[in-house]
């Protein structure tokens, strides 16, 4: 079983289904009798809804309703909750204007839906919508994030369209340190709005039984559980227990798809109104109208250092916008997983955050892969590279002189975070070997002779995964624990099928987390079989983000296998007539101590469920165990990422040669899994650096609404991406895993835009660099 | 996509009948422009005539001085044919920067050179190479042929049947890509022929252009510093997201220097 152990690359025992074309989403599945839904969406990013007329589209082919937001209201469903509170500086309770499932009376977004058609094929119904007349009456548009404040109010309850005011850190300190300080690196920057466009667009279908008035919802989520209990608690569609949510395979979230969204939630509701089955799939441009969009901050910081260059303080003023609703968890997004970073790696004693959050007529913003920890990463990795070569020292080497040292640990920052352990400047070490950092320079010299230019560039990161401790997270606002399910259900031959409450929808959970289960019995990976994404099958669960799966959802699963091998040490004790302390379990066999006797796995799974001879007095017969694991902390992955480039100058078309990641992730159980998640990360942290970029106009329409205009990364925008690790392991969960999903795309970005700044010598290029941002600032050099 | 009424006649006289029976008609040749503009509702025809049917309008043919090229050949069989990567080398590499391998393998030189797309490659090689665009009706010298943007010389339900490609002397293609559509940003196409250098620019402009004033400083002396300080008026540009007019006007003189590096 060597080779299906912990630490070896098994290969994905999903992608036999994925790539022969045998998965199956949720576009796969057909109900018998299944309608079509289309939503009907504003075309306006600011409008009051007057008369919606829907005579004409009713009486079209083959349509069976048109339901409207006035009906919703009507209904008095309730809207679309912010699952995490956040107070303001003052103590007061962020504004949360009504989020509604349809809009009735105003739109706030260029593509919120106003009324839903219902039709017996998709074309009838995406033809009756066209029929359907909404009067609108527009208002002006506030777009801009850094003019929102002085914009007019969108909403009333939130005057000078301001959600919250939130501050984190000591002040005064702060304050005081930077006015003393020998020196104080200024940046003023902005982090750009991505589109997530996962690979399959978001989709459902509900289906309500009549006759036993259970509700159906499949849906592309990345956390169908709470997906229920969103719907059930607030917005009040369907009681628990009659609500059941399965997200089949789903193709890619990188955090869109853990929010529940306007269109599940009224597919849901009109199914019971109706007494049908209806289904609806996002096409790509409704995707890039109405998925939540990411990051768009503009913040301005200051890194205050002593005449050595040790850091004294940094004071950090963001502006965020949410877009025009708070969705699922929106507000927590650059205050908790984003202030609360703001230390980074370093030993910086005074760290003061303020964070605005905005509302304007745009998509609503929330989390998106790395949500919060690539913004503060961004902005701490970016003015440490700014001050390093205002002082005239090697980043490398300023960045080494501030970091926190493994003796250090565990370590309290000034922002509220405890980091358990880490090795930062084994990471930056291994970086920069494997980078070459030292032939830098030769380099440099070669791309000169060659007319080009080079630059290198580093980021030293540190992200919080593993969300969360529910406590903590419930006392700075969450309205969900944070921990994580899981059960371990032998079966009687001896293979197991196991349940967890996390959702994969690209990780590899069905590999990885059986190499965990698997290796823990001494079992073959094939024995192993892992369930997700159904209500109906598994406890609760808390779903897929913020890279938590391994480090909360497997230690559950750890936690329950543990359970699992303790009663079968009880069983082996009863057949092998010894002492329960005497039996050993290793490599898949109960062994009595000091004895040639022993038991298999398989024949202890028998035996607990075919109990002829069995304890039956003291032990209850079959072999199932569950486990509910909320973490103690949170895990902090960390790593250097090092970049380099070269720009032609004539054009400032820049080509990454080489970049390098060395992430300290704790204990892998597939490498190869990792290293995918890790160039996927970094892919797309590569887009947001050099490639991505929503644009809304003054109007609030949508300029970057298909592939033509926004540009994702291609395989021949990327280079080979050279990966490495170092270790060391969690201190506080079983597994000793800190999650890896995310740490490209928080790492990269300014490792990117270091780089390209070195190689142009100018202070800032803004992401994403284009080749046109590049050759002006090539240009101003040059003049 | 709304209902359309699809045809697909066995000649070419029954789709000029087709196109004038109906009220608003339209040929469908590789459909990689007209098809996803009907998936958008953009486009809403009554009647989608589709050439796959007629016979005799695919393929090349090496006829003395002249390739000719069928509207229906694909980029693809462009691109790789060995007639004319030997020929018009520039032609074939022009056709492998098209899109990607699914566009290369639909689309046509046809639709893309009556579709005159700003931004697409093909007018930078037809224009650029004066070559000869052949209609059911008559012959139309690049020169004369595209008009404007998304416009051609092209009368109502005329249909382009083949492209006649002088063989010129040497000729080069360099394309700045959109980074999103892969479109050309800017692509210039510079030809040596027995009359003299033509210089044709795709992607800057409302429509694919010569430049006079390159084509002028190459005559006189064909090298990369011929074209120095040769700065087209940005006030002609296009400009959106990606690229603004001004740097639009640069790439313009960066691409025809490397161009002509090419060639030298």
């Amino acid at each position: 079983m060597v080779e299906q152990s912990i630490g070896k690359s098994v290969l994905r025992k999903e992608d036999q289904r994925f790539i022969t074309g045998k998965g199956r989403y949720t576009g796969d599945i057909d109900l018998r009798g299944q309608t079509y839904g289309y939503f009907v969406r504003s075309p306006y990013a600011h409008a009051v809804v007057g008369e919606i007329d829907t005579s004409e589209a009713e009486s079209m082919s083959g349509v069976v309703a048109v339901l409207t937001g006035k009906q919703v209201a009507e209904d008095e469903l309730g809207g679309l909750p912010c699952g995490w509170m956040i107070h303001s500086k003052d103590g007061g309770e962020m504004k949360q204007p009504l989020h509604p499932v349809m809009a009735a009376t105003k739109v706030n977004y260029v593509g919120e839906p106003v009324a839903l058609v219902v039709a017996e094929s998709f074309d009838e119904a995406k033809n009756a919508a066209e029929h359907v007349s909404v009067d609108y009456e527009e208002l002006p548009a506030v777009v801009s994030t850094a003019a929102a404040q002085s914009a007019p109010d969108i909403y009333t309850e939130a005057p000078g369209n301001t959600c919250y005011q939130w501050e984190l850190g000591e002040k005064e300190a702060t304050d005081a340190a930077i006015e003393g300080a020998a020196h104080v690196t200024r940046y003023t920057l902005t982090n750009n709005r991505l589109i997530p466009n996962a690979l399959e667009p978001r989709a459902a279908i509900a289906d309500f039984n009549t006759g036993t008035e259970e509700l159906t919802l499949y849906t592309t989520s990345q956390n169908p559980h709470l997906a229920r209990l969103i719907l059930t608690a607030f917005v009040q569609i369907a009681p628990e227990h009659k609500l059941r949510i399965i997200a089949p395979d789903v193709g890619g979230g990188f955090g869109s798809k853990i929010f529940v969204y306007s269109e599940e939630t009224a597919l849901a509701w009109a199914s019971m109104k109706l007494g049908v089955a209806i289904k609806w799939t996002a096409e790509r441009s409704e995707s890039f109208l109405a998925d939540a969009h990411g990051r768009d901050h503009v913040s301005d910081a200051e890194l205050a250092m002593d005449e050595e260059g040790n850091f004294l303080a940094l004071r950090v003023k963001t502006t965020a916008n949410m877009g025009a609703y708070l969705s699922t968890f929106a507000s927590a997004v650059p205050t908790y997983l984003y202030g609360t970073l703001l230390a980074g790696q370093y030993k910086t004693p005074n760290i003061y955050v303020e964070v605005d959050s905005v509302f304007t007529n745009t998509a609503p913003v929330d989390a998106y892969r790395g949500a919060g920890r690539p913004e503060a990463t961004f902005l701490l990795e970016r003015i440490v590279d700014l001050a390093a070569k205002e002082l005239g020292i090697d980043p490398a080497e300023l960045r080494r002189k501030n970091m926190i040292q493994p003796a250090d640990f565990p370590y309290q920052t000034p922002v509220a975070l405890e980091y358990d352990i880490g090795d930062y400047e084994a990471s930056l070490n291994k970086a920069m070997e494997m980078a070459d950092y030292a032939g830098f320079a030769g380099r440099k010299a070669d791309s000169e002779a060659n007319g080009k230019l080079r630059g290198i560039g580093l980021s030293c990161y540190i992200e919080a995964c593993g969300l969360a401790p529910s406590a903590l997270a419930g006392a700075l606002g969450a309205g969900v624990g944070l921990w994580e399910s899981g059960e371990v259900r032998v079966n009687p031959t001896g293979s197991v099928t196991v349940m967890t409450g996390t959702h994969s929808h690209g990780q590899g959970h069905e590999t990885t987390f059986a190499q965990l289960v698997a290796s823990r019995f001494g079992i073959s990976v094939d024995d192993v079989e892992v369930v997700h994404g159904d209500t109906g099958k598994m406890d609760f669960g808390l779903g897929t983000y913020g890279s938590r799966s391994l480090s909360v959802g497997g230690s559950a699963l750890s936690v329950a296998a543990d359970k699992v091998v303790e009663k079968g040490r009880k069983i082996a004790a009863h057949l092998l007539e010894g002492d329960v302390d005497n039996i050993d379990f290793e490599d898949g066999e109960f062994r009595l101590k000091e004895s040639n006797r022993s038991k298999t796995f398989q024949e202890i799974a028998f035996a607990a469920y075919v109990p002829h001879d069995y304890p039956i007095e003291e032990l209850e017969p079959g072999l199932a165990e569950k486990a509910f694991y909320d973490p103690v902390n949170f895990t902090y992955p960390a790593g250097t990422h090092i970049c380099e480039v070269e720009i032609d100058p004539e054009t400032g078309v820049t080509e990454i040669t080489k970049f390098t990641a060395v992430d300290d992730f704790g204990t892998i159980i597939n490498p190869m899994i990792v290293d995918g998640q890790v160039h996927g990360g970094v892919a797309q942290g590569i887009g947001q650096a050099m490639l991505e970029q929503c644009v809304y106009d003054e109007s609030g329409q949508l300029q970057t609404g298909s592939f033509m205009d926004y540009c994702m990364p291609r395989a021949d925008d990327l280079p080979k991406f050279t990966v490495g690790m170092t270790t060391t392991v969690c201190t506080h969960n079983p597994v000793g895993a800190k999650g890896c999903g995310e740490a490209g795309a928080i790492g990269s970005p300014p490792a990117v835009i270091n780089a390209i700044t070195d190689a142009v010598g100018v202070r800032d290029i803004s992401m994403p660099a284009t080749p046109e941002k590049i050759w002006r600032a090539v240009q101003e050099v040059r003049s | 996509m709304y209902d359309f009424n699809y045809h697909k006649p066995g000649s070419i006289d029954e789709a000029i009948q087709l196109f004038t029976g109906a009220e608003d008609g339209v040929y469908l040749a590789g459909g990689h422009t007209l098809l996803p503009s009907m998936k958008q509702r953009l486009a809403s025809p009554t009647d989608v005539i589709d050439l796959a049917g007629i016979g005799g309008l695919s393929g090349i043919e090496d006829v003395d001085a002249v390739l000719e090229i069928g509207a229906l050949t694909a980029h693809d069989e462009v691109a790789t044919s060995s007639v004319v990567q030997s020929e018009i080398p520039a032609l074939a590499e022009l056709a492998s920067l098209i899109g990607d391998a699914q566009v290369r393998n639909r689309g046509t030189i046809g639709g893309s050179v009556s579709n005159s797309d700003p931004a697409a490659d093909y007018p930078a090689g037809v224009l650029g190479l004066g070559a000869e665009i052949v209609t059911n009706k008559r012959s139309i010298a690049a020169d004369d042929f595209f008009t404007a943007m998304f416009e051609t010389a092209l009368e109502e339900g005329e249909l382009l049947t083949k492209i006649k490609f002088p063989k010129p002397e040497a000729a080069a293609y360099v394309k700045f890509p959109n980074p999103a559509s892969r479109y050309a940003t800017v692509g210039v196409f510079i030809a040596r022929t027995g009359s003299g250098v033509r210089v044709a620019i795709t992607g800057a402009a409302p429509s694919v252009f010569r430049s006079t004033d390159m084509e002028a400083a190459l005559n006189g002396e064909f090298s990369v510093e011929a074209l120095e300080g040769i700065t087209l008026d940005a006030g002609e540009m296009n400009s959106d997201l990606h690229a603004t007019a001004e740097y639009r006007a640069h790439l313009c003189t960066v691409m025809a220097k490397r161009a002509v590096r090419k060639l030298l």
